[in-house]
């Protein structure tokens, strides 16, 4: 895309932090990611019962899952396990991988970005098709192929959705990287005889913070939402860890007559997500002007 | 132009080689032996082997793809493992209802995205216009399963509207090209909004509304073409955003596109079917792309091809 | 609803194989009408030597015939291109007389040539047929390919005879297979690779049309060689039908048999709806569902602790789990399958037990392992009812819930210690007890790559299977019936499987549905036997 933006000259504005809190809808995402995050700390004491205990008494006899009632708050599963104590354990799972995998593929992705936007050449020319021919890839298929070759476990879950996602950061870090290059302040420097690492280090990379940081918030929810459908096409998190997309893949045949097995996870999936996207557009405007409207 | 084209798609037939060779390592590390699958559960030993050695299986990893590509470039995609059934007559035969699917996909995102990008910058700073916003977001932090299941449960199962899915009549097409609609309308509805936002700040405008000129006229004769255009160049890039998610979307509706094919052939290690709906995919967003990158110029004379 | 179970336990408790000659055909059939079938998934071929599906093998039966067939609703053979047949007194010849004046769809009359060439085809390896391993009992098939198999001769244009490498029981069980159907070479030489769309057999239907991934049109084969059927002038397949929308159809009177039965989230409403109930049709399958305990990978190796893991399974919670369309097994065989042993309770639900075996092989505490399941559901969900009862003596099970072809490559090679068999379970192709041990049980089954998961491997019992197999002699089959359900005693014995529950098998029809129940659960022509069911005008 055409990301010709050029980096903020302050590596971070004074006064960021207080228009960020200025700003209404930055609080309803701080907000929502504080609830998650204290539901998947305190799940074990939030939850009235463990995440995979199977009641017997958590299924009609025909084998269907209960309604919302005053044993289960939120109904059970196909399984009779409680809905509400899955939930809460799903909101761990979601921000671990959120979290591993975004901050993953936050490194490879600034890595690949900033090699190739400051050493040009092959190695930059290397970099940045390889970065093209990812591009390319249905990257859902890519997803289940390299599941199906690494059996999933929550870690490689994680893994896999870094390898799928850097590209776009990469892709940024790398406009960036070659217009600062190209400043009079590098050039400065070079004649002055300054090492490539210091360049890097305490030129490039500071300006690059603003950047990362809003990629780093808005990759979270990415992950989330990628998390979610690996999971709901069974080949993400294994049971019976539960996961929100888990959740709705299991209970998925019930669906039309136990609609909240699926819409209360979804619910979930969307305010986690929609959290991370109010907070890291809030961060881009604050930190950033130059990127506002450009995506 | 010419030059700048043939070294585009020059560079596309490159980005199609890695990626059939990506595809290729890793279908070929992938723990499952499709011979296996092709041989059944009584197969002997012998068998088994005779199958392999039948389908060059049994070859080193470089002279299968040597084969593969060889194929490639007449053409041929080669035969499932399992149904025997040509790769390419496969895809052809779903190609269409996917296409369609994309289509639909693209007629909502824009009938949605615009209007409301439209009505946000029109009403610039109202409640109508952050409601409008946060609408944006919500739909760009939705999975598409679950709003496709909403849908369903809604407009399907308890209105009765819509089928519950499957393929074949306008009905069939109007949620599953909703649910995608839906979900991209967020990226162009924020796009139309600042490009809307830039034009009724243009020179001209000013000098239509100084001639006296009504204010809805203003809008839709002068300033929307101007701001639609760059909205417009999105749809390319969209193209590989739906080739992406198509698996999802098309087994929450039973879609019978090349996604479920994929799915299918994912399930049972039908190596010739995942590398050609991986192809094809990838073709279709390279194609995307390349038609982006055409547009943008034509649009704005400020980007110049590279 | 009728439950069709004890009727057909009762045609198979017939010594088999011996043979039925003909079928009373329904009296009140009408001849006529067209119906509409649905199905979930694509059609992926109509090749007998290669379609293996669900879905299409009910087609080929309809599409093309074998030397033998099975009289419909039933699992009691008869003949069916062959007129007649004799079997040598050693057992390892036969001689097949064919039906004059059959004629192949393209008009040409089908000779004792295209038997040994369709024969030839399903077991060269360039055809790559997942069903050639069942022909290895014919004299030279080691040796098969393009100069076909030694051991299938023609005698004379309405003769052909098969010598066998060694005495087979099952052996006109394997001429009934639709693997062993008669194809017209011509049109196999015409279409290639692409026979599977353009099918020219001799069976009571031909493929009108077929638009890939959406319809197939079969119409009534007016030459066909029975006379009478089929009473459908056509049949109507529509895929890519969800269940659920497909069952919403019937209901609307669109659709005559959903293929796919009835989808579980449905499955309550229909039976609490008497009439909707009365026109669900129940049959038992030859299905078992099984969990494989690798015998080669400790603490699996210990009698003890197969033991312990076969009382801990509460098979009455996982048929619950899938809403009641199982009952829990006792042993490898269904019960509907000839040799099932009655009166066998198999291993009890028994926690403390399972524990106090646990505690005798020196496992007090319990020990980690892996559980290998198919990743669709509901497979993942039983497969996480047997983590938890495993839970509750101490194993600690870690589930794998892998793509099909990777479960199966795992238990293939043997680095899979437990297996849930979901998806990929064994639904007998023939209705013989043999056809439930040699891959899956015995010890040809059990080498690299094998569908034996467990990796099982009992020379005695072995050596009795081979000797059951032996008598092909059909006045012994009582006899080797009874030593069939010796061998599967034996492996209950070794416990090298839990075996949990058998499908039960529903399906449901349309209010102008006609034809005995016993043909919409017919345990061969899945899911219902075209060529004699008929539509009230």
């Amino acid at each position: 895309m055409m990301t010709d933006a050029i980096a903020a000259e302050a590596h971070i504005p004074k006064g960021a932090l207080a228009r960020l809190i200025q700003r209404k809808l930055a609080l309803i995402g701080l907000a929502l990611i504080i609830l998650v995050v204290t539901s998947a700390v305190f799940a074990p004491v939030l939850a009235p019962y463990a995440p995979d205990e199977q009641h017997f008494d958590g299924l009609t006899l025909e084998g269907a899952p209960l309604p919302p009632n005053e044993t289960f708050l939120l109904g059970t599963d196909l399984l009779g396990r409680d809905l509400l104590s899955r939930i809460l354990h799903g909101a761990r799972t979601s921000l671990i991988i959120g979290v591993a995998a975004n901050g993953l593929s936050l490194v490879i992705g600034t890595l690949i970005g900033i090699t190739a936007g400051f050493f040009r050449g092959w190695i930059g020319a290397l970099l940045m098709r390889f970065t093209d021919l990812m591009m390319a890839f249905p990257a859902l298929l890519l997803a289940i192929c390299l599941a199906a070759i690494f059996h999933p476990s929550l870690w490689i879950v994680a893994i896999v959705i870094a390898l799928v996602n850097w590209v776009q950061t990469a892709r940024v870090i790398y406009t960036q990287t070659s217009s600062l290059a190209e400043r009079d302040f590098i050039a400065a420097e070079r004649t002055l005889g300054a090492g490539t690492g210091r360049i890097l280090f305490r030129h490039i990379l500071p300006h690059l913070v603003p950047t990362i940081i809003v990629w780093g918030t808005l990759g979270i929810s990415t992950t989330v939402l990628l998390e979610a459908t690996l999971s709901f096409l069974g080949v993400g998190v294994q049971p019976p860890t539960p996961s929100w997309g888990n959740i709705i893949f299991e209970n998925q045949t019930y669906f039309q007559s136990a609609p909240w097995l699926v819409f209360i996870p979804g619910a979930a999936i969307i305010l986690l997500a929609l959290a991370f996207n109010l907070v890291g557009d809030a961060l881009r405007d604050v930190l950033d002007p130059m990127q506002r409207g450009q995506d | 132009m010419a030059a700048y084209l043939i070294r585009r798609l020059l560079q596309s037939l490159l980005i199609l080689l890695g990626v059939s060779f990506i595809t290729f390592v890793l279908l070929y590390v992938l723990p499952a032996d499709p011979v296996r699958q092709i041989a059944g559960r009584s197969a002997t030993a012998q068998t088994v082997e005779n199958i392999r050695r039948e389908l060059g299986l049994d070859q080193p990893f470089v002279v299968q793809y040597a084969r593969y590509l060889a194929g490639m470039v007449q053409g041929d995609l080669g035969r499932s493992y399992l149904q025997k059934t040509e790769v390419a007559e496969l895809i052809a035969s779903r190609l269409p209802a996917t296409l369609l699917l994309m289509l639909g996909a693209i007629v909502c995102e824009l009938a949605i995205g615009l209007t409301m990008g439209i009505f946000a910058a029109l009403r610039r700073g109202t409640t109508l216009d952050h409601s409008l916003m946060m609408m944006s977001f919500v739909t760009v932090s939705a999975p598409q399963f679950v709003v496709g299941l909403l849908l369903l449960y809604v407009f399907a199962v308890k209105l009765g509207w819509f089928p519950i899915g499957g393929y074949g009549t306008f009905a069939h097409l109007v949620l599953p090209s909703l649910t995608l609609g839906i979900l991209g309308s967020g990226w162009y509805s924020r796009m139309m909004r600042s490009s809307m936002l830039d034009v009724l700040r243009a020179d001209f405008i000013r000098t239509a509304r100084a001639k006296g000129l009504g204010r809805v006229r203003v809008v839709l004769a002068h300033a929307l073409p101007n701001a639609i255009l760059p909205v417009i160049a999105m749809i390319g890039i969209d193209i590989g955003i739906f080739m992406g998610g198509i698996v999802v979307v098309e087994s929450v509706f039973g879609w019978p596109g090349i996604g479920q094919l994929a799915w299918q052939a994912i399930q049972r290690v039908d190596i010739p079917i995942i590398m050609g709906v991986t192809l094809v995919s990838a073709c279709a967003i390279v194609l995307g792309n390349l038609l982006a990158d055409l547009i943008a110029p034509l649009i704005d004379p400020r980007i110049r091809l590279k | 609803m009728k439950r069709l179970l004890a009727s057909t336990a009762v045609l198979l408790a017939l010594a088999m194989p011996t043979v039925a000659q003909e079928y009373t055909p329904d009296p009140d059939a009408q001849p006529g009408g067209s119906i509409v079938i649905t199905y979930k998934d694509d059609v992926a071929t109509l090749d007998p030597a290669i379609g293996y599906d669900w879905q299409n093998w009910s087609m080929i039966k309809s599409l093309f015939d074998g030397l033998m067939d099975y009289v419909p609703g039933t699992t009691t053979l008869r003949p069916g291109l062959a007129e007649s047949y004799e079997i040598s007194e050693d057992g390892l010849s036969y001689t097949f007389h064919l039906r004059a004046g059959v004629k192949f769809h393209n008009g040409r009359e089908m000779t004792a040539d295209d038997v040994k060439y369709s024969l030839d085809r399903v077991t060269d390896p360039a055809t790559q047929s997942p069903g050639a391993g069942f022909f290895g009992s014919i004299a030279g098939f080691e040796n098969a390919g393009p100069d076909g198999l030694s051991g299938v001769e023609v005698v004379d244009p309405a003769t052909v005879k098969i010598t066998l490498s060694r005495p087979d029981a099952t052996f006109l069980h394997v001429m009934a297979l639709n693997f062993a159907s008669v194809v017209a070479k011509e049109a196999v030489d015409e279409a290639g690779a692409d026979f599977g769309k353009k099918p020219v057999g001799t069976g009571a239907f031909k493929l009108g049309e077929w638009t890939l991934g959406q319809r197939l049109v079969f119409e009534k084969n007016a030459d066909y060689w029975r006379d009478g059927v089929p009473y459908l002038d056509s049949v109507v397949f529509e895929v890519g039908q969800e269940p659920v929308v497909a069952l919403l159809r019937l209901q609307n009177g669109e659709v005559d048999v959903p293929g796919d039965g009835i989808p579980p989230a449905k499955f309550t409403e229909v039976m609490g709806d008497p009439a909707q109930a009365a026109r669900v049709v129940q049959g038992g399958q030859l299905h078992t569902g099984y969990i494989t305990l690798n015998v080669t990978i400790p603490p699996f190796d210990n009698l003890d602790v197969r033991k312990a893991v076969n009382m801990a399974i509460n098979k009455e919670r996982i048929t619950q789990i899938i809403n009641g369309r199982a009952v829990p097994a006792t042993q490898p065989l269904p019960p509907s399958m000839p040799g099932y042993t009655e009166g066998y309770a198999g291993y009890p639900y028994d926690v403390e037990g399972a524990k106090a075996l646990l505690a005798g092989a020196g496992l007090a505490d319990g020990f980690e392992t892996d559980l290998y399941v198919m990743n669709t559901d509901p497979n993942p969900r039983i497969a996480q009812a047997i983590q938890q009862d495993l839970s509750a003596i101490g194993i600690k099970a870690n589930i794998q819930s892998l793509a099909q072809a990777n479960v199966i490559e795992a238990g293939g090679a043997g680095t899979a210690p437990m297996i849930w068999s979901g998806g990929m379970a064994w639904i007998a192709d023939f209705p013989d007890p043999s056809n439930f041990y040699g891959p899956i049980l015995g010890c040809a089954g059990a080498g690299e790559g094998g569908w034996n998961w467990s990796k099982f491997c009992d020379e005695a019992l072995d050596a009795k299977a081979v000797e059951a197999d032996s008598l092909s002699d059909p006045t012994k089959a009582e006899e080797r019936l009874k030593l069939w359900s010796d061998v599967y005693m034996g492996v209950m014995e070794e416990a090298p499987w839990v075996p949990v529950f058998n499908e039960e098998r529903y399906t449901m029809k349309s209010e102008r549905m006609g034809g005995e129940d016993a043909l919409y659960v017919d345990p061969v022509s899945i899911p219902v036997n075209y060529d004699y069911v008929w539509v009230k005008q």
